[in-house]
C-alpha cells in the first residue's frame, strides 16, 4: 500500500496544439491538504479534471486511493468528491433537492438522503435556505453548497478547484475553516489556488505549477527555504531613487527584484551578509530608506523567484475552460 | 452549527443500476420541464399549425372535404410531432444540459457514465408522450376520430414513438458533439423540410411531381405516416410498417453507438 492517496506521475494532456500539462507530478499523503498553486492558465484545473476521472491523460499515469484513474475510474469515483471552479450544481433545484438527487444517485435510500442532507446542511449553515432554488443563492452560498454536495458520499478524497473565487474575505475565512475540518475528519483534499495566502493558510504541502509544469515542491516554510531562506524588503523614502535602490539590491543579492506596491523593493539573499552590504552602497549613494527590512519571503515572492515573472501573469484559463 | 462526520462509515450500497441512476435523472429533467416546458411546445405547436392551415385552406380542394382531409393528415401530423420532437428537443437538451457545471458532478459520480444521457433520453420519451397526447386532442376537437379499433392505434403511437426515439438519436449525436446549441437548431430546421414535407404527409406521393417522388418513396417519414395512416385510418398498409420498424432500427444502430461514444469521449 502506497504511503499516497493521491499519485500522479507524469501527467500529459494536449489540447490540439496547446499543452496544458508537460509532464506533472503530484503527491499527497492521506489526511493532508495538497495546495496546487499557480497563476490562471497554468493547468491547475486540467489537473484536477484528470484526478477526478473526467478527463482523460496522453501521458503518465495517475492513482487515487491507490486506485487507477483511467483503469479503475468507477471504483475512484466511489471515494472522491469533487467540486469545480463554476458550482456543480443543479440552479433549478433547491438546495436540499441538490443533495437529495447526489444521495439518490450514490444509491442512499430516500430517508437516508434526506437525513444526510440536512445534516450536511446544517454543518454548512444553509438550514435556513435549503427550501430556496440554488438560482437565488450568493456566491458564498453556492460555494458551502457545492462542498456539502462533495461530501454527501463520505468522500475520501475531496478536490477543490479554486474553492474561494469570487468570495469577500470573510466568506473566504469561514470556508477556510471548512476545509480545514475536512482534514480532521481524516478526508484528504487537494485544492487549487491563485491565492498564495490560501496554498500558505490551508496547504501542507504546496505543488507550485506554471505553464503544465511543477516548478517547485515543498511545505510552506521549505518553499520560503528555497528561495534562499530570507528577503530583504526596501521602500526608498524618495521616488526618483527607486530604480538605484533596485539595481544596487540585484547586484547585491544575485535575485531578480520584484517591484511590490507602494515602491517596495524585494529580493531574496543567501545571507544576512547582504543586509549590511547593501546599507553600506546605499549609505555611499545616499539613499535614504523609509523601510528596510529582512524577513521570511512571502510566497508571492517565492513564486516571483521561481518564474521570473509575477504569479498574476501568464494566460487567462480561457484556453483550458474552453477545452474542459 | 453541529458537526457531522464526514467518513461516517459508508451506507449500504443498494444494487446499482444504470437503469435506476437514469430514472432518477429522468425524473429531474421532466420537473424542470414542468416549469420551462419550451421543448414540449415544439413538438405540438409546428404540427398544429401545419394540421390547421392545411385542412382549413387546402382540404376542401384537395381532398373534397376537410372532414376528408383530416383523415387523411392527421396521421402524417403525429408522425411529424413525434419527429419533430426527437429532432428538436432531445438534442437541445442534452447540448444545454453538458454545458451545466451539473453535469461534471454527475460524471465525477459512482453512476454509469451513460446514465446522464439516458435519463435526459427517457425524459425526452415522456415529453413526445405528452405532445402526441395533445395532438390526438386537437385532433379531437377538429373532428378526427380513429377509424380502426383500440389496438391498432396504440400500435400507431408505439409505433410513432419509436420512430421519433430513433430519429432523436441524429441530433443527440449532434448535440453532445458540438457546442453551440444554435448549430443543432440550424440543422433540425434544415432538414425538417426534406423530411418532414417532402413525404406522404399532404397528399399521396402518386399525385406528386416525378423528381418529388423519387425522393418521397426513399424518405423514411413517408414510410412512417404511411404505416401511421394504416393503423389510424385503417387505408391498406402495404409494407409500410415494415419499412417503419427496419428503418428505426436502421437509424438507431447507426446513430446510437455514435452519439454514445462522442459522449464518453467527451472532455
Amino acid at each position: 500500500m502506497s504511503d499516497y492517496v493521491i499519485e500522479a506521475e507524469g501527467l500529459v494532456k494536449r489540447y490540439g496544439k496547446h499543452t496544458a500539462l508537460d509532464g506533472v507530478d503530484l503527491r499527497a499523503r492521506p489526511g493532508t491538504v495538497l495546495g496546487v498553486l499557480g497563476p490562471n492558465g497554468a493547468g491547475k484545473t486540467t489537473a484536477i479534471r484528470i484526478l477526478a476521472t473526467l478527463t482523460g491523460l496522453d501521458a503518465g499515469t495517475a492513482r487515487v486511493g491507490g486506485m487507477d484513474v483511467t483503469r479503475d475510474a468507477a471504483k475512484v469515483r466511489r471515494i472522491i468528491g469533487l467540486t469545480g471552479q463554476y458550482a456543480t450544481l443543479d440552479e433549478e433545484l433547491t438546495g436540499v433537492g441538490n443533495l437529495i438527487l447526489i444521495g439518490s444517485l450514490l444509491d442512499l435510500r430516500k430517508p437516508e438522503a434526506a437525513r444526510r442532507a440536512d445534516a450536511l446542511l446544517d454543518r454548512f449553515g444553509l438550514t435556513e435556505a435549503a427550501g430556496k432554488p440554488v438560482a437565488t443563492y450568493s456566491g458564498g452560498m453556492r460555494r458551502r453548497l457545492d462542498l456539502a454536495a462533495s461530501l454527501v458520499g463520505h468522500p475520501r478524497v475531496v478536490f477543490l478547484d479554486e474553492p474561494s473565487v469570487g468570495l469577500d474575505p470573510g466568506k473566504r475565512e469561514e470556508l477556510w475553516r471548512i476545509i480545514r475540518e475536512l482534514t480532521t475528519d481524516g478526508v484528504s483534499v487537494l485544492l487549487t489556488t491563485q491565492y498564495l495566502e490560501e496554498a500558505d493558510a490551508l496547504a501542507d504541502e504546496i505543488s507550485v505549477i506554471d505553464h503544465g509544469r511543477v516548478i517547485a515542491h515543498g511545505t510552506p516554510p521549505e518553499l520560503k527555504q528555497i528561495v534562499g531562506g530570507q528577503a530583504i524588503a526596501i521602500r526608498p523614502k524618495n521616488p526618483v531613487d527607486v530604480e538605484k535602490a533596485a539595481a544596487i539590491l540585484a547586484a547585491v543579492s544575485g535575485h531578480p527584484v520584484e517591484h511590490a506596491a507602494q515602491q517596495e523593493l524585494v529580493a531574496p539573499v543567501d545571507s544576512d551578509r547582504a543586509m549590511f552590504d547593501i546599507a553600506r552602497r546605499f549609505e555611499a549613494e545616499s539613499i535614504e530608506v523609509a523601510e528596510f527590512a529582512l524577513r521570511l519571503p512571502s510566497l508571492d515572492e517565492v513564486f516571483f523567484t521561481l518564474t521570473g515573472a509575477p504569479a498574476t501573469s501568464g494566460k487567462t484559463d480561457e484556453a483550458e475552460r474552453s477545452h474542459a | 452549527m453541529s458537526t457531522v462526520s464526514i467518513t461516517a462509515t459508508s451506507s449500504e450500497r443498494r444494487p446499482a443500476g444504470l437503469l435506476r441512476h437514469s430514472l432518477i435523472l429522468a425524473r429531474r429533467s421532466l420537473a424542470k420541464s414542468a416549469r420551462n416546458p419550451g421543448a414540449l411546445v415544439n413538438g405540438v405547436v409546428t404540427p398544429a399549425i401545419f394540421l390547421l392551415l392545411f385542412v382549413y385552406l387546402f382540404g376542401g380542394s384537395v381532398a373534397g372535404s376537410t372532414d376528408d382531409y383530416l383523415l387523411y393528415l392527421f396521421p402524417g401530423i403525429v408522425v411529424m410531432g413525434a419527429g419533430l420532437s426527437g429532432m428538436l428537443s432531445s438534442g437541445l437538451s442534452i447540448n444545454i444540459d453538458m454545458k451545466k457545471g451539473v453535469f461534471d458532478r454527475f460524471r465525477s459520480l459512482p453512476i454509469g457514465r451513460s446514465a446522464p444521457l439516458l435519463g435526459s433520453i427517457m425524459a425526452d420519451m415522456v415529453r413526445y408522450v405528452i405532445a402526441i397526447a395533445l395532438l390526438f386532442g386537437i385532433g379531437y376537437l377538429m373532428g378526427f376520430r380513429v377509424q380502426t379499433d383500440t389496438g391498432s392505434a396504440l400500435a400507431a403511437v408505439a409505433l410513432v414513438l419509436a420512430f421519433g426515439f430513433c430519429l432523436s438519436w441524429v441530433t443527440v449525436f449532434l448535440g453532445v458533439l458540438v457546442k453551440d446549441e444554435g448549430a443543432v437548431m440550424a440543422f433540425a430546421f434544415i432538414v425538417f423540410i426534406p423530411l418532414m414535407l417532402g413525404s406522404s404527409l399532404a397528399a399521396p406521393i402518386d399525385t406528386l411531381p416525378e423528381w418529388l417522388q423519387a425522393w418521397a418513396n426513399v424518405n423514411p417519414v413517408t414510410h412512417a405516416m404511411d404505416a401511421a395512416r394504416a393503423l389510424l385510418a385503417g387505408v391498406p398498409t402495404g409494407n409500410s410498417i415494415i419499412q417503419t420498424i427496419l428503418w428505426s432500427a436502421g437509424i438507431l444502430i447507426a446513430f446510437c453507438p455514435l452519439a454514445i461514444a462522442a459522449y464518453n469521449r467527451k472532455r
